[in-house]
């Protein structure tokens, strides 16, 4: 398994640190069900076989935070984008599902 | 149901004829159409609390459910050892009555599994590395286990080949648990399907379980590759797959799978009489009964679900024990191979009940289950049969983290792959 970061090309995974699932998100701490939705968002994972959406940090090359999809049953990956496209939703996969 | 005895006469007496007499150890058994208890995965875990369900608890109509066959998951795939050396109150005492029980398991089973209390050393290689360890010796002695904390001087007369004089990461002394030392994982899950199939207990293996069926808002059964199995209560021991499995009675835990790689070379001359781990990098190594060496490292980091690890952990293992043995560098491998961990998000188990009733859970062992499995089948049998934990087991709940009752004996946080 290598990770193709769209900065620096094809690298090692040894260059990268991992940092799970790249779709929980910080819930809103003043709504009134905050207490419960952290617990979910820190604790609790769909950990489901297949397609996997993840994040990884390439520590020992550009230092970009990415979004990589790949497969937890095979390892292939099929998609590598750097996080902050993800965020503001201009990622390519996003604009092929648009 | 086999119910031959397993002695010195009964070696004796195969010898004589040839090995002709010898029996099955379990029947093959077929589903029936409804149980008391059905627990879904046969591997170490799922057939010991099926024993002590039987045995302890006196339930009569028990299956346990195995998608493959008896023995070809985790049980098959771990490094053998056992110990007790932790550190949290929520834990030593369920792994210090784990070992008793394994120090007491071949009686108890009628089975040779190969128990060997060689002891399990742990390096330390600084002043503070040190004082940690000093401090789980001293939490250990606390709760009435053996720890020994020896100084170089003492660990060169035990393992006189390891490189002391490493620059990087010297050995100043260890952690040593006499009382450690490994089990042979096969026989551990051969034995139990034995004794639990002696009592009654049905072993129905290449049956998976594709759903629950759950009415009134309660599990009635399973429905597997074989038909539905009525069940009034049904046990999940199926660390590796928890998640997948979970959420067919829709659950999300706090766990997330990932692969440890194991690997064994080709047998030698006996080497190395006790568990060695390496304090300053992540390598643990003993020599199994047939000479060989048999290692393990970190896991890989990421989640997975596919049974097989990658390169760059293969050569972190293999630095690392070329870094606390360089004379094991000529040695070659005979096999290497992954399994899937249950990681929970403290590094400790669960066992518990679930917010639907009539399912309960046994699952989060992380890479440390195999030692637990005498304990985690008493414990999860206990909270099957009375629907309430037992007191060794009681820090194990699933609802430990919503309730800020974490038990994270490495102090990692909610990171899975760093436990």
């Amino acid at each position: 398994m290598r990770i193709a970061c769209p900065y620096c090309g094809e690298r090692s995974l040894d260059e990268y640190l991992y940092s799970g699932d790249a779709t929980v998100r910080r819930p809103d701490f003043a709504s009134p069900t905050a207490q419960a939705d952290f617990v979910k968002y820190v604790y609790e994972r769909k950990n489901s076989p297949g397609q996997h959406r993840e994040l990884w940090y390439h520590a020992a090359g550009c230092h970009a935070w990415l979004v990589v999809t790949r497969d937890v049953s095979t390892h292939i990956i099929t998609a590598v984008e750097p996080a902050k496209d993800v965020a503001l939703g201009t990622a390519s996969s996003m604009k092929d599902t648009a | 149901m086999a119910s031959e005895h397993y002695s010195i006469f009964s070696v004796l007496r195969e010898a004589l004829r040839g090995h002709k007499g010898w029996q099955p150890q379990w029947r093959d058994a077929a589903p029936q159409k409804d149980y008391d208890v059905v627990i879904v995965g046969g591997g170490g875990h799922g057939l010991a609390t099926a024993f002590y369900l039987a045995k302890v608890y006196g339930i009569k109509r028990i299956a346990v459910v195995e998608k493959g066959w008896i023995g070809g998951g985790n049980v098959g795939r771990n490094t053998t050892i056992v110990r007790s050396n932790y550190l949290l109150p929520g834990n030593i005492p369920f792994y210090e009555m784990s070992l008793k029980m394994w120090e007491q398991l071949e009686q108890e089973l009628n089975y040779n599994a190969m128990v060997s209390q060689r002891g399990v050393l742990n390096l330390y290689h600084s002043d503070a590395q040190r004082d940690a360890f000093a401090r789980r010796g001293n939490s250990m002695r606390l709760h009435g286990v053996d720890a020994e904390l020896l100084d170089q001087q003492a660990v060169r007369k035990m393992v006189p080949f390891l490189n002391y004089e490493n620059g990087r990461f010297p050995i100043h002394g260890g952690l040593l648990q006499r009382r450690g030392g490994t089990v042979r994982h096969d026989a551990v899950a051969w034995g139990y399907a034995r004794a639990a199939d002696q009592l009654g207990v049905d072993i129905i293996q290449n049956c998976e379980v594709r759903g629950f069926r759950i009415e009134d808002d309660k599990v009635v059964g399973v429905e597997t590759t074989r038909g539905f199995i009525g069940a009034k209560k049904v046990g999940l021991a199926v660390a590796g797959s928890s998640s997948r499995v979970a959420a067919m009675a829709g659950l999300r835990l706090p766990i997330e799978s990932h692969v440890l790689q194991a690997f064994v070379t080709e047998a030698i001359k006996p080497f190395i009489d006790c568990v060695v781990t390496f304090g300053a990098g992540h390598f643990y190594i003993s020599q199994s009964d047939k000479g060989g060496l048999v290692f393990g490292g970190d896991l890989d980091g990421y989640n997975s679900y596919a049974q097989r690890g990658n390169l760059p952990v293969v050569e972190d293992v293999c630095e690392g024990g070329m870094a606390l043995m360089p004379r094991i560098g000529r040695v070659r491998l005979l096999r290497h191979w992954g399994g899937i961990m249950d990681m929970s998000m403290d590094g400790s188990p669960i066992i518990d009940r679930t917010p639907v009733p009539g399912l309960y859970l046994n699952a989060g062992w992380c890479y440390g289950g195999f030692k637990a499995t005498p304990a985690s089948g008493l414990c999860f049998a206990h909270l099957l049969a009375s629907d309430t934990t037992h007191k060794t087991a009681a820090a194990y709940r699933l609802d430990r983290f919503a309730t800020g009752h974490a038990i994270d004996e490495k102090g990692m946080g909610p990171q899975p792959n760093l436990h």
